[in-house]
């Protein structure tokens, strides 16, 4: 049996997404740019997606521009935002659980002499609201703030969050990085006051390689990539149109039905933990996200266990999958104060509509097996 | 004047005697296969040279560094060929030559002409005398000075002509395929590649042995040695790559012999399994990355007791090198940004933290009783799990 437990990780796209964008890419391949009638053809399929993304979100079409994926959305809503209103500040909000494609930013922002706040989080992994409060000061011009963790799915308070800046300093931009949480929640940029909403592709069984940044209205903040001056000049570079067409369309199918899907995933991920949690020495660190479980398999290291389960066909990831090729030490798992000899035995299991209850009770009879077995050869 | 031809300089095949024929033959053949991807060459051997000619076009860098690689070669040097053999033709040519290779002529030169075709006019002295002054008069900024040249300008009359004047180091050593095979104990670190280099440049073929350990290794690992046999290959020609499944023997030492003694016993068994496929391939020795004293299962007293366990030689070509030298070849030969990838390879999972460096052969010896039970079936296992990999360069 093959169990995938690793979309956080990646997707399998949607098989209608795959017809797309096959179709887009054998004859509707015409450059957006163009003025003939297949560049026609091609705009439209930027200009529908942009229509099923905005509608998901409850925002205007235009608010969307197109990106290479997480990181670049991510990047492009830090670096671009900071630099576009340095002359109004140069402090910054963060806290101690973002992804590597927010904290580098941050940290290439720090180097050209801004000042970045981290805030701490608890044993769930959620941020305090005093905290931050306290933190926002008169020249902070940028709160950035995950939505859903992608490392144990604490899932943070992003609409009192969001009213919480604006009535301390409504002149600071709001960012969030809904990689993770968009396609898991329903996600309300006005109503919440984002300002800037970073998505990925790939996470909602959408094509690698593309995502979008929601920029409100009217919000200062600069273009990374120069050039042909597409997308109002905001992303120059020709469209990545089967790409794009593809995350249109997994956009709109993810949220077709949405609540029934959403039960379905937490479904699966509840009988998971049930059962993981009545092996002895285990423990939960998953969060509220519907499809994230971070367990920790106390004397095991999750290297391991992972390639032992790798062996039975269940795929998982230890710690977030994007950084498991360097073995650094999870920054989440710190934050949230696990110990050492937790933090190296932790693995996420995440969990998609394509997963079966008969998957689940597979994995963890296989993890019946493996724990005894792995735990007579640990290091002594 | 671009050039499309080169000579090759080799050393220690022209000492070889009788069996020295066998030995330009397989230079010969490894230059071809060196220089297949690079373009169409004709390589022939004539009264004592090897030369590679272009048919068609060349990178020229290219094709230089390609024959870097090929071991056998002392010198590699770019040359021109010229059918003429007219002496105000040729005295032509090499002032173009020295004009196009040498911008700044605020140089020494001397003009080495040699006649194998004694039917020649000039004799040699006359030759390179007359030629040399015939680069003076075009160029009066280059001096002559015959005892220590900055240029040597040499120019052999044969069947044809050939001008050169530069020598690019080639790597030294001895073709390979003339000294039979060995099998390289290949871990993924930075010292077995480079063992396997050094015993390739002496002419031998190369084999190699992984030991992989799932789940304690992943696919990552083994897919690191792969590319760490690929890049070797490059010098030494394809390569078998034998992988063996070592978890079980692994455990059960883990299980049932002393903690700090793990490690030696364990590569006894990988030594062993080892030489089976060696056996097995042809190939009439080892070959480990070892260097005394560098971790502590290689310490003069445990190389013995690892050593005892085989009958064949054991070549450990990196045995007295420092670090930093083996790391130095590393860099060379383009392997050690491959080693030093973060994957857990099977010799680090179950360290001990205070591993036996003196270790005493009886001991071991008695502490590897306790496997007697199981140890010929997994060994049995072991080899039937291998899994063979033609690594191509």
């Amino acid at each position: 049996m093959e169990a995938y437990f690793d979309n956080g990780a990646t997707t399998r796209v949607f098989s209608q997404v795959k017809d797309i964008m096959i179709k887009v890419m054998g004859e509707d391949y015409g450059n957006p740019s163009s003025m003939h009638m297949k560049g026609v053809r091609a705009e439209q399929y930027v200009k529908e997606a942009k229509e099923n993304i905005a509608k998901t979100l409850k925002v205007e079409p235009k608010e969307i521009v197109f990106t290479s994926g997480g990181t670049e959305s991510n990047n492009m809503a830090l670096i671009g935002s900071a630099m576009a209103n340095i002359r109004r500040g140069k402090h910054i909000i963060s806290t101690r659980i973002e992804h590597a494609s927010v904290y580098n930013p941050l940290f290439y922002l720090e180097e050209q002499g801004f000042e970045v706040t981290y805030l701490s989080v608890d044993k769930q992994g959620m941020i305090s609201l005093e905290e931050l409060e306290a933190a926002i000061r008169p020249d902070t011009i940028l709160v950035s703030i995950m939505y859903v963790n992608n490392e144990i799915g604490s899932v943070q308070p992003i609409d009192q969050i969001g009213a919480l800046i604006k009535k301390v300093n409504k002149d600071t931009i709001f960012h969030v990085d809904a990689i993770q949480g968009y396609g898991k929640y329903d996600v309300y940029p006005k109503r919440w006051k984002i300002d800037l909403l970073s998505v990925s592709g790939h996470k909602i069984h959408g094509p690698k390689g593309v995502g979008f940044l929601y920029i409100k209205d009217k919000t200062k903040i600069h273009p990374l990539i120069l050039g042909g001056g597409q997308q109002k000049g905001m992303r120059s570079g020709t469209e990545n149109v089967p790409g794009i067409a593809g995350l249109g369309l997994a956009a709109k199918l993810i949220y077709e039905d949405h609540e029934s899907k959403i039960s379905y995933i937490r479904g699966l991920k509840e009988r998971f933990v049930r059962q993981v949690m009545e092996l002895p020495d285990v423990k939960d660190n998953s969060g509220e996200a519907p499809h994230i479980a971070s367990i920790s398999f106390k004397g095991v290291r999750s290297e391991v266990l992972l390639h032992a389960l790798e062996e039975k066909g269940v795929y998982v990831s230890s710690g977030s999958a994007c950084s498991s090729n360097k073995p650094a030490i999870s920054g989440t798992l710190k934050a949230i104060g696990l110990t050492k000899d937790y933090y190296d035995s932790t693995l996420r299991f995440s969990f998609s509509i394509y997963n079966t209850a008969e998957e689940i009770d597979y994995a963890v009879d296989c993890l019946k097996e493996l724990l005894p077995v792995l735990r007579r050869f640990t290091r002594r | 004047m671009e050039f499309k031809a080169f000579l090759i300089k080799y050393a220690e095949i022209g000492i070889k005697g009788k069996n020295r024929y066998m030995f330009e033959d397989a230079l010969i053949r490894q230059m071809k296969f060196a220089l297949k991807d690079v373009g169409d060459f004709a390589i022939h051997k004539q009264a004592g040279r090897v030369f590679a000619e272009a048919k068609g076009e060349m990178d020229f860098d290219e094709a230089v560094e390609a024959l870097k690689r090929v071991f056998g070669i002392t010198g590699i040097c770019p040359v021109i060929i010229e059918e003429e053999k007219d002496f105000d033709h040729l005295a032509q040519v090499c002032c173009r030559f020295m004009d196009e290779q040498y911008p700044d002529k605020n140089k020494t030169f001397k003009v080495y002409g040699r006649r194998a075709d004694k039917r020649y006019p000039m004799n040699s002295m006359e030759f390179s005398a007359e030629i040399g002054s015939r680069i003076l008069d075009c160029f009066p900024e280059f001096s002559v000075d015959v005892h220590h040249p900055d240029i040597l300008l040499t120019v052999e009359i044969r069947d044809r002509v050939y001008i050169y004047s530069d020598v690019i180091k080639g790597p030294g050593g001895m073709p390979v395929g003339t000294n039979g095979k060995a099998m390289l104990c290949l871990s993924g670190g930075i010292d077995s590649p480079v063992a396997g280099y050094m015993i390739a440049k002496r002419g031998v073929r190369i084999d190699a042995t992984y030991f992989h350990a799932p789940p304690y290794t992943s696919e990552r690992a083994k897919q690191k040695v792969v590319d760490l046999a690929k890049k070797v290959a490059k010098y030494a020609g394809p390569i078998n790559l034998h992988v063996v499944n070592f978890t079980d023997i692994q455990l059960a030492i883990y299980e049932k012999c002393p903690h700090d003694e793990l490690t030696i016993i364990m590569r006894r068994y990988m030594m062993k399994i080892a030489e089976h496929f060696a056996e097995e391939g042809g190939s009439l020795a080892l070959i480990t990355g070892e260097s005394i004293g560098q971790v502590a299962s290689q310490t003069i007293h445990n190389l013995a007791i690892t050593n005892e366990i085989c009958t064949m030689p054991v070549f450990r070509p990196c045995i007295g090198m420092d670090k930093q030298e083996i790391v130095d070849i590393a860099e060379k030969i383009d392997t050690y940004e491959t080693s030093i990838q973060p994957f857990e390879d099977c010799c680090t999972i179950f360290v001990a933290k205070h591993p036996v460096t003196k270790g005493n052969l009886k001991a071991i010896k008695r502490s590897e009783k306790a496997l007697d039970d199981v140890i010929d079936d997994l060994m049995k296992k072991a080899i039937e799990s291998v899994e063979i990999i033609r690594v191509q360069p």
